[in-house]
């Protein structure tokens, strides 16, 4: 499989072409030469990804992890070094697929959707930086060499959040975002150096005996690297920084922010399960406890934002945490005993990476049509744009969990798992779930139902209540709506792979079966919440939600603060570690250490001065100086003699 | 043939021809001619020395060579290099060359400004080259005191101020450094100054050492700004024009870790041991101490100047974990930290030179006036809070899973402690970009500025790819220094 380099190497080619040349090329040129070459790495990860798995199992039955390249590039002495290379596993074939896909999809995207923008080279550029690095943490051999592609990642992120340099909010939004996931990665290295030095390697897949000798840390080391991994994944309390990387332009949230970078800490505890399973069992449960809060938490602020892009981006925290919940969940690695949520996760991941990335081109086409993310100006846009209707329609059911759509098989098999841990967990998540079909559909009728913002605002035009007459929307051009049509057929489909064929927690084939008790309590849910949100939104703002609006005025107003979590933060960092930390050490510096060194120049110079009149040059002083000088001299040595 | 006279040789030609050349366009040629050579001197030196040392030389020094020049008190012209004199020797020829372009248009004086230039130089280059503790302390002067002229004549703000509280400062060590020197000398006997010969001795009295080692660590350690010796940083790069901010961080603070590891540490063993862990310490309190104060600054300089107190703390701190990965990575920080910050300073000399304002408040939207310049920053920032494929990111993932290897508490404590850098680093760099180089320009008189111009332009590129290519291919940076960081540790 040599020529899997072309994988990281394409990328990588056009990130430095773009970059380098761009501002040469013609909008289009570029945007081209970017996709062109993202199509070719694409069919090469397909065709990885099939040779991976038709190559088949091995003797012990499961899919052998592959090599094609691994070579010393930093030699650490004492036996570490931190090598690259690319390793292919069963999950990290399937992210090259997702991964591909998705971006493919957003590089079609964004040439209708950033034609003509300042800087549309620069974009491309920053996409095939960040394919680049996302792809090489996937296919990393050893935990080290998946921390620098990490740390590459977060950087493209940054970058392309920061896309529209001249706005405020992106500015700020992209800062936030780098030193929020930056902080977490610091205990994802001190994880890392805790591993490294207890197991004599930063394999993936230690020796039994270096594995036994570090039995004691690895616990906690596991935990630093998940705190790592919580970062990415925009895991309570550190998500503060999804919702406002929202800034970036509409695809970059897509491909970074929905679809494959905020998985990454799923991807990283799914690489480290075995680890998991074996020495720190209770550590998975924290991360089940841990994704189980943040799943409600973060369902229950999406259900009141009126951005439709926040709402899209508490969502994904939500489905992010159903993974982490279905990998908290395992006890065990056998598929048929405790180890079903491994293949859950996964399988939940590559449907989730499907629909939300459609669920936020389908917002990128509506924000591209009305001009604004605020749902009071949308409304009844579905005669407007047909298609981009259905296919978010079908995202929304899929998120949902309604059958055939995809998201409903890998939910169902989420649930499964969390019945299987606990009862507790299980009605939880599933409680979870119904939350997350109310304010899908919620979001859906307030965008394609209700009063019109649109013929509200002509009929004022018409009675020259207003000056400009308001901009009719329409449906996206064919760059746009076909990455659309296509990820909504994915999502029609992808349910049906027999994805335990490829992906289970110890590898060997494991068939997916309906589990009917949780398949239709959850489906009675989703409905239920359907449901609701129908009753509640499909005319607008009916009067039942007038009434619940007024009597749970405070509650929803903190959920629409998002529970004030970024304003804590803000405190901490403003007003504890900036103004009572770094200003008085500045100050510190200036005005007491540096003071030091300049008094003491200071006495030097007033020694200075306070001897200098001796020097007065008077022939009659010196004299007498002389003289008494040499008395006492000779009195001295009389009385010692 | 000896090549390692040649690193003087050729700074004594170009100082004679300074002298002699008669116009702007002389001078430029001679800066151009001899720091090229130099350039190209220590490249070879570098290959050529990779390759004896594949050829299997394993003594501790090769090139050696000796001529003796004050009998009575055993001071030999003692030269030869190791690995890490070769980092140096490298590192500082790439600074050299680059701080020439970054002055090419600097005025007045340009000629004497040259003169004092490449005087500073001279003694840079001497003092790596040189095994004699006198003959190395000469140089070490010859390299400090071109610097109070370079920024009383030739800086801005309170120049005068600047320089004199520098070279105060930096006497100050010196004098704890000339104490330090006559300790190891009497100490181990007076029959040698060669630094060689006295580690092989071995021969100090542990209570003398434990006198000399902090007298000689902190005399290097305030040209390392080691806290609470840096405060001469932050004024003295403020005031000091582009290329001497460049070669003084670049190069001169390396002179300090450089001088701590391989007199203080190497000489004084015993010492370096026992006493190691007040200054690692101070040198954890440097790095976050230096991170954190950058964190409110509004000075472009002074960030940057606190930002190197950060990051050559981290240097200081390497060395005194005393394990080999560690030292490594001390080594690599020096040659990353060098680069960065002269590719930093470098820029903030270009931006100020338009804007005539350093001040963070002041500058917004830069990115759209200064094209190459911004984009120039946001590279320097980002290599500067470690981002893997530069240069920073290598040093200190060395440095930190060094030191983590030394097992006790205390060790393990201040190595995370030294970690949280990496994020108060972010904090610092990202806030400066979001400030000055985003958003939309402001103030009306900089939307007429231009952007970079060749000489500008080539510094840039020079350094970015100098960075990039540390950070990209570290790997023979280990094979350079290891056997020199081995013998030396070996020793302690």
């Amino acid at each position: 499989m040599e020529y899997s380099i072309l994988i990281l190497a394409l990328p990588l080619l056009g990130f430095l072409t773009l970059a380098l040349a761009g501002n040469r090329m013609s909008h289009r040129a570029a945007g081209i030469t970017g996709t062109l070459l993202l199509l070719a790495v694409t069919a090469i990860s397909y065709f990885t990804a099939a040779d991976y798995f038709m190559a088949g199992r091995d003797m012990n039955g499961v899919f052998a992890e592959t090599v094609p390249y691994n070579f010393k590039w930093l030699p650490l002495g004492e036996g570490l070094s931190i090598d690259m290379g690319i390793s292919l596993t069963p999950i990290s074939a399937m992210m090259l697929v997702v991964i591909t896909t998705v971006s493919l999809m957003v590089h079609i995207y964004s040439l209708g959707y950033m034609k003509g923008e300042r800087g549309f080279q620069r974009y491309y550029a920053f996409l095939s930086l960040f394919t680049f690095s996302m792809l090489g943490l996937v296919v990393a051999t050893n935990i080290f060499q998946m921390y620098i592609f990490w740390e590459l990642v977060g950087v493209s992120s940054y970058l392309l959040i920061g896309f529209y340099y001249t706005k405020p909010e992106a500015i700020a939004a992209s800062k936030k975002a780098f030193i929020v996931t930056r902080f977490a990665d610091l205990f994802f290295l001190i994880g890392i150096l805790i591993y490294g030095y207890y197991t004599g390697t930063f394999s993936f897949t230690p020796s039994e005996a270096a594995l036994t000798g570090a039995a004691t840390v690895l616990p906690t080391a596991l935990l630093l690297m998940f705190i790592g991994g919580a970062g990415k994944s925009a895991m309570f309390p550190l998500h503060i920084w999804l919702p406002d990387a929202m800034e970036g332009p509409t695809p970059v949230s897509a491909l970074i922010h929905a679809a494959t970078m905020v998985v990454a800490g799923v991807f990283l505890v799914a690489r480290l399960f075995n680890l998991f399973i074996d020495y720190a069992p209770e550590t998975l449960h924290i991360i089940a406890y841990a994704g189980a809060f943040t799943a409600l938490y973060a369902a229950v602020v999406a259900c009141v934002q009126t951005d439709i892009k926040r709402v899209l981006a508490f969502s994904t925290i939500s489905q992010i945490s159903f993974m982490m919940v279905a990998l908290g969940v395992c006890t065990g690695s056998d598929p048929h005993a405790g180890g079903l949520g491994y293949m859950a996760s996964m399988f939940h991941l590559f449907t989730h990476a499907m629909f939300k990335g459609l669920l936020f081109l389908g917002a990128g086409a509506i924000i591209h049509a009305v001009h604004s993310n605020e749902k009071c100006r949308m409304g009844g846009l579905r005669k407007y744009m047909p298609i981009t209707h259905i296919t978010f329609l079908i995202a929304c059911l899929a998120i949902a969990g309604i059958p055939p759509f995809s998201g409903f098989f890998s939910k169902d098999e989420i649930l499964a798992a969390c019945y299987e841990f606990s009862l507790p967990m299980g009605i939880f998540m599933s409680l979870i779930a119904a939350l997350t079909a109310f304010y899908m559909f919620r979001l859906y009728y307030l965008i394609f139902w209700g009063k019109s913002y649109y013929e509200t605002e002509l009929a004022r035009y018409r009675a020259g209540e207003i000056e400009a007459e308001p901009h009719k929307p329409h449906e996206a051009p064919l760059t746009m709506t076909l990455p659309l049509i296509i990820l909504a057929a994915i999502t029609c489909l992808a349910g049906f792979i027999p994805f335990g064929e490829f992906i289970s927690s110890n590898g060997e084939a494991y068939t997916i079966h309906l589990n009917t008790k949780v398949a239709v309590t959850s489906i009675m849910l989703a409905l239920a919440g359907i449901a609701l949100a129908t009753a509640m939104y499909i005319k607008g703002e009916s009067r039942i939600t007038v009434a619940i609006n007024r009597t749970l005025r405070k509650p929803i107003e903190a959920a629409y603060h998002r529970f004030y979590m970024d304003e804590a933060w803000l405190f901490v960092t403003k007003k504890i570690i900036f103004n009572c930390i770094s200003r008085p050490i500045a100050w510190f510096d200036r005005n007491v250490i540096d003071a030091t060194f300049d008094k003491l120049a200071k006495i030097t110079h007033k020694c200075g001065t306070f001897v200098r009149p001796l020097q007065d040059g008077n022939v009659q002083s010196y004299s007498i100086f002389f003289l008494s000088g040499a008395l006492l001299i000779i009195l001295i040595l009389l009385y010692l003699i | 043939m000896n090549i390692l006279p040649v690193f003087i040789i050729i700074p004594i030609a170009m100082l004679l021809a300074l002298w002699c050349s008669r116009n702007i366009r002389q001078t430029r040629a001679v800066m151009v001619t001899g720091s090229t050579l130099l350039l190209i001197l220590s490249v070879y030196l570098t290959i050529d020395f990779i390759q004896l040392r594949n050829a299997g030389e394993s003594a501790d020094m090769l090139y050696t060579a000796s001529w003796s020049w004050y009998e009575p008190l055993n001071i030999a012209f003692s030269i030869g290099v190791d690995g890490i004199s070769v980092a140096m020797l490298l590192l500082s020829s790439i600074i050299v060359f680059t701080g020439t372009f970054a002055s090419w248009r600097l005025q007045p004086m340009t000629k004497e400004f040259f003169l004092w230039y490449t005087l500073l130089s001279l003694g840079v280059y001497g003092f790596f080259i040189s095994t004699d503790l006198f003959t190395m302390f000469m140089f070490y002067e010859t390299a400090l005191i071109p610097m109070y002229l370079l920024i009383g004549v030739w800086g801005s703000g309170r120049k005068e101020y600047s320089a004199m509280k520098l070279t105060l400062m930096l006497m100050g060590g010196s004098a704890f450094l000339l104490m330090g020197i006559l300790g190891i000398y009497f100490g181990s006997g007076a029959t040698t100054m060669n630094i060689h010969e006295i580690a092989a001795m071995n021969a100090i009295p542990t209570n003398i050492q434990y006198i000399f080692f902090p007298l000689t660590f902190i005399g290097f350690g305030v040209l390392g700004a080691l806290f609470p010796f840096h405060t001469w940083s932050p004024d003295g790069h403020a005031c000091a024009p582009t290329s001497v901010s460049m070669l003084h961080a670049g190069v001169l603070m390396k002179l300090g870790g450089y001088g701590c590891f391989r007199i203080a540490m190497y000489l004084l063993p015993q010492a370096a041991n026992d006493l190691a862990w007040i200054f690692i310490i101070l040198t954890t309190i440097s790095v976050v101490y230096g991170a954190l104060s950058a964190v409110s600054q509004t000075d472009l300089k002074y960030i940057n100047a606190y930002s190197s107190v950060s990051h050559c703390g981290l240097v200081l701190f390497a060395i005194l974990m005393m394990t080999k990965t560690a030292c490594t990575g001390a080594i690599l920080q020096m040659l990353s930290h060098g680069l960065m910050t002269a590719l930093f300073f470098a820029l903030i000399g270009m931006i100020y030179g338009r804007t005539h304002t350093r001040d963070i408040r002041k500058m917004r939207g830069l990115m759209k006036i200064m094209p190459f310049l911004a984009v120039g920053y946001v590279i320097a920032g980002l290599a500067n809070l470690g981002l893997p494929g530069f240069s920073g990111f290598v040093a200190e993932m060395t440095i930190f899973v060094g030191a983590f290897s030394v097992n006790d508490t205390f060790h393990r404590a201040v190595t995370i402690i030294a970690c949280t850098s990496i994020v108060i680093t972010a904090v610092y760099i990202l806030r400066v970009v979001g400030r000055i180089l985003y958003g939309e320009p402001d103030n009306d008189e900089f939307k007429k500025l231009s952007d970079a111009t060749w000489d500008e332009k080539f510094t840039v590129i020079c350094l970015v790819v100098c960075v990039a290519a540390l950070g990209i291919a570290p790997m023979w940076v280990s094979d350079l220094v290891g056997s020199g960081v081995g013998s030396i540790l070996s020793n302690i």
